[in-house]
């Protein structure tokens, strides 16, 4: 019988393995520049799963991606530091990155059926990367593909290690992508919505897959989604982003149990839960997420939240406003004390009131 | 609301059977295979009622609710709209039916033509279905509004606006000729769930206000809940379960619902460590040769010998919630000893069943 997480995470080290400081990217379009990544910070300690949680369009991705250098084009533009155990990742050369990639930080990414070769052998793909990073000779290579694709639950790996990838379903091609990711024991594993294009079941199968890679190898995880039930299934702190910035950071039950930005009220107020009794109606947030070429004065939730006060036309810092939890990051304005008690809470379930009803 | 035991069914699919033929040959095609996408499934739909279709991919759901629009015709079965068999009607009899019955497709970006502008989309059922040319602006611009959009924006092209916008619009098209079926194809899985909220919302008062039934398809058990009467669970092309909706969620007959259930993770850490999940292993067999008996055994935690062997019947519960598993849970024994085989069975299906004796096993897990 599988049971749910570990319910102790193994406590994070001090030493932090990648710290992003004041990353901004923009692009320059036909529609104006878009500004997608807007001044996000974040430490990552080894071992630990951040979660990158936000709606399309929040700058989940190119943050993740940008990491890599793989937002790199003549149109974008990069400021801001993201440091990797002495390497300048934002600055750093392709050759640099090269080295990085794959063997250190490597990337599982949504879709399986377009991230790997079409034409290649899966196994092929595989020894490709070791080789290309530790240079072993191909029966060495060969046998460690058949390990690890052994390890990521493939059954008949030393068969399957010469099929194409049409030939796997798409559980079985996000397991082949995690095997790519891990071939070279990768210090950071990013993973950006590995298990959107998945069937329910098969996403209980592959979370609780990182899970015990992570128990086994130590990797520190980034995983981007807009999920939050897989959120609360693997992550040891959450940051929520929302056009371009995160808006709120914290540990997972601090986002969950003690929430302070109105944004994340309303994300985790229109989950649907399965375990307890339907509500009548389901609340929503009003409005749509800005375009990212033309977004709000001051804060940018602000024409969406029922909170609004003059000061909302400033942009609110992301820092520490609860006394002892400086860990516990938010961008409101607000006093703690009145949002604890302008939040709806009912127990497990957060709401953020209508614009309508708080007008009226 | 009804549960479609008392007013007549609006719909009704009976022994439905839908098979793919797999060709090869260089001159001559030869059958070499079918792909049993629906296999033998009897359902109804009553008037004003919401029935939720869930299962995971490729267990058929998309090709029933596309036989009962009449997208694609089925190979066995009778399939019935008010009364009427349109299993095989031509085109003239389904002309002045397809008004009655309309659908929202899942991809808000793929089902709207990029080169029309929204008043033509929205417009186009109108025009196709004789509504007078000066009448057509009017009525679109009423129906903008009516989902949410601005009147305005009649002009607008598809690509103005965002994925919640558009499935929008996608209600607004459907909702033109006022028809009294609208098929749902998982039409919130693009979305993101701040707007999901929002359709959802939308398609209950649109519901209440002009009498609608829906088919809702969806691959997600926690969508449909709120929106369901009755829930069906289809599994490689059979149905396993169908069950008024919250019942379905407090208590799951089939092991294959329960494993859904318990493989969507709660969005609250503390709950979610404290509870015990059974992930099933594996994934769906292929349904050009689904397995003999029940076609969930090679992953069932309960299977024994009689599911390797036997079709498991559709059994009846109390509150009209049918069952079609050997080795039950959430059931009383006196539960057990009152089921009965219902007439909705697959024909394939034995006779036998479940057995109070055969019901204390545990469930292993992960096999």
């Amino acid at each position: 019988m599988s049971s749910g997480p570990e319910p102790t995470a193994p406590v994070p080290t001090d030493e932090s393995l990648l710290t992003v400081e004041e990353l901004r990217v923009s692009f320059a379009t036909e529609e104006g520049v878009v500004q997608a990544v807007d001044g996000v910070s974040f430490e990552l300690a080894a071992g630990e799963v951040l979660a990158v949680v936000g709606e399309s369009g929040c700058g989940k991705s190119v943050t993740a991606m940008t990491l890599l250098g793989l937002t790199r084009s003549p149109n974008a533009k990069f400021e801001g530091t993201a440091h990797y155990k002495g390497t300048e990742l934002i600055e750093a050369s392709e050759d640099q990155l090269r080295r990085v990639r794959g063997a250190e930080i490597a990337m599982i990414f949504q879709d399986p059926m377009t991230s790997l070769n079409p034409v290649q052998k899966i196994g092929d793909q595989i020894i490709e990367q070791i080789q290309e990073h530790e240079g072993l000779p191909d029966q060495q290579a060969r046998e460690r593909t058949v390990e690890l694709l052994e390890r990521v639950g493939i059954p008949r790996a030393r068969e399957r290690v010469d099929n194409y990838p049409f030939e796997f379903s798409g559980g079985m091609r996000q397991r082949v992508m995690i095997a790519l990711a891990l071939s070279c024991n990768p210090s950071v594993l990013i993973a950006d919505e590995p298990t959107t294009a998945l069937d329910v079941t098969i996403q209980a199968q592959i979370l609780q897959g990182i899970r015990e890679l992570r128990e086994q190898t130590g990797a520190a995880v980034i995983i981007v989604t807009h999920d939050l039930g897989v959120v609360a299934d693997i992550a040891d702190r959450i940051a929520v982003m929302y056009a371009g910035r995160i808006v709120e950071e914290g540990t997972l039950d601090q986002i969950f149990y003690d929430p302070q930005h109105p944004y994340t009220w309303g994300l985790l107020g229109s989950i649907t839960r399965v375990d307890r009794p339907r509500r009548e109606r389901l609340p929503a947030i009003a409005g749509l997420p800005p375009s990212l070429a033309d977004r709000p004065q001051g804060c940018h939730f602000r024409p969406r939240c029922p909170l609004e006060f003059a000061q909302c036309m400033k942009v609110p810092p992301l820092e520490g406003r609860i006394e002892g939890q400086p860990d516990h990051r938010d961008r409101c304005w607000l006093s703690v004390d009145e949002k604890r008690s302008r939040r709806e809470v009912v127990p497990g379930e957060i709401g953020l009131a209508s614009k309508d009803a708080a007008a009226a | 609301m009804t549960t479609g035991n008392g007013a007549t069914p609006l719909v009704e699919v009976e022994h439905l059977k839908l098979f793919f033929p797999i060709k090869e040959g260089i001159l001559v095609d030869r059958e070499v295979a079918r792909v049993h996408a629906v296999n033998d499934v009897t359902l109804s739909i009553g008037e004003g009622e919401t029935v939720g279709l869930v299962g995971e991919s490729g267990c058929g759901k998309t090709t029933i609710s596309r036989a009962i629009m009449r997208l694609i015709d089925a190979t066995d079965g009778t399939i019935r709209f008010r009364g009427k068999d349109v299993t095989r009607a031509g085109r003239r009899e389904m002309d002045p039916l397809r008004r009655e019955m309309q659908m929202v497709f899942q991809d808000p970006f793929a089902s709207l033509n990029p080169r029309k502008r929204v008043g033509q989309i929205i417009g186009m059922p109108l025009r196709l279905h004789g509504t007078e040319r000066g009448a057509v602006d009017g009525k679109v611009r009423e129906l903008l509004g009516r989902v949410g959009l601005h009147p305005e924006h009649i002009n607008r092209y598809p690509h103005e606006f965002s994925g919640g916008q558009r499935q929008r619009i996608g209600v607004a098209r459907a909702l033109a000729l006022e028809p009294r079926l609208i098929v749902l194809d998982e039409p919130v899985s693009a979305l993101d769930v701040s707007v999901q909220a929002q359709i959802i919302n939308l398609l209950d008062d649109l519901q209440d206000e002009f009498g609608l039934t829906y088919l809702f398809v969806a691959h997600d058990l926690s969508v449909v809940r709120h929106v369901s009467d009755r829930i069906a669970v289809m599994y490689l092309g059979k149905l396993m379960e169908v069950s008024p909706a919250e019942e379905l969620y407090t208590k799951p007959v089939h092991p294959y619902t329960s494993a859904l259930l318990s493989a969507i993770p709660i969005p609250d850490p503390e709950e979610n460590r404290r509870r015990e999940r059974l992930v099933v292993s594996g994934e769906p067999p292929n349904p050009i040769s689904p397995p003999p008996g029940c076609v969930f055994h090679p992953r069932c935690p309960r299977a024994s010998d009689v599911c390797r062997t036997v079709e498991p019947p559709l059994v009846r519960y109390p509150n009209g919630h049918l069952a079609a598993c050997h080795h039950p849970i959430n059931v009383s024994t006196e539960e057990i000893r009152a089921a009965a085989k219902h007439p909705s069975s697959p024909v394939s299906s034995g006779d036998e069943l479940p057995s109070v004796a055969g019901n204390g096993a545990r469930p292993t897990g992960k096999g």
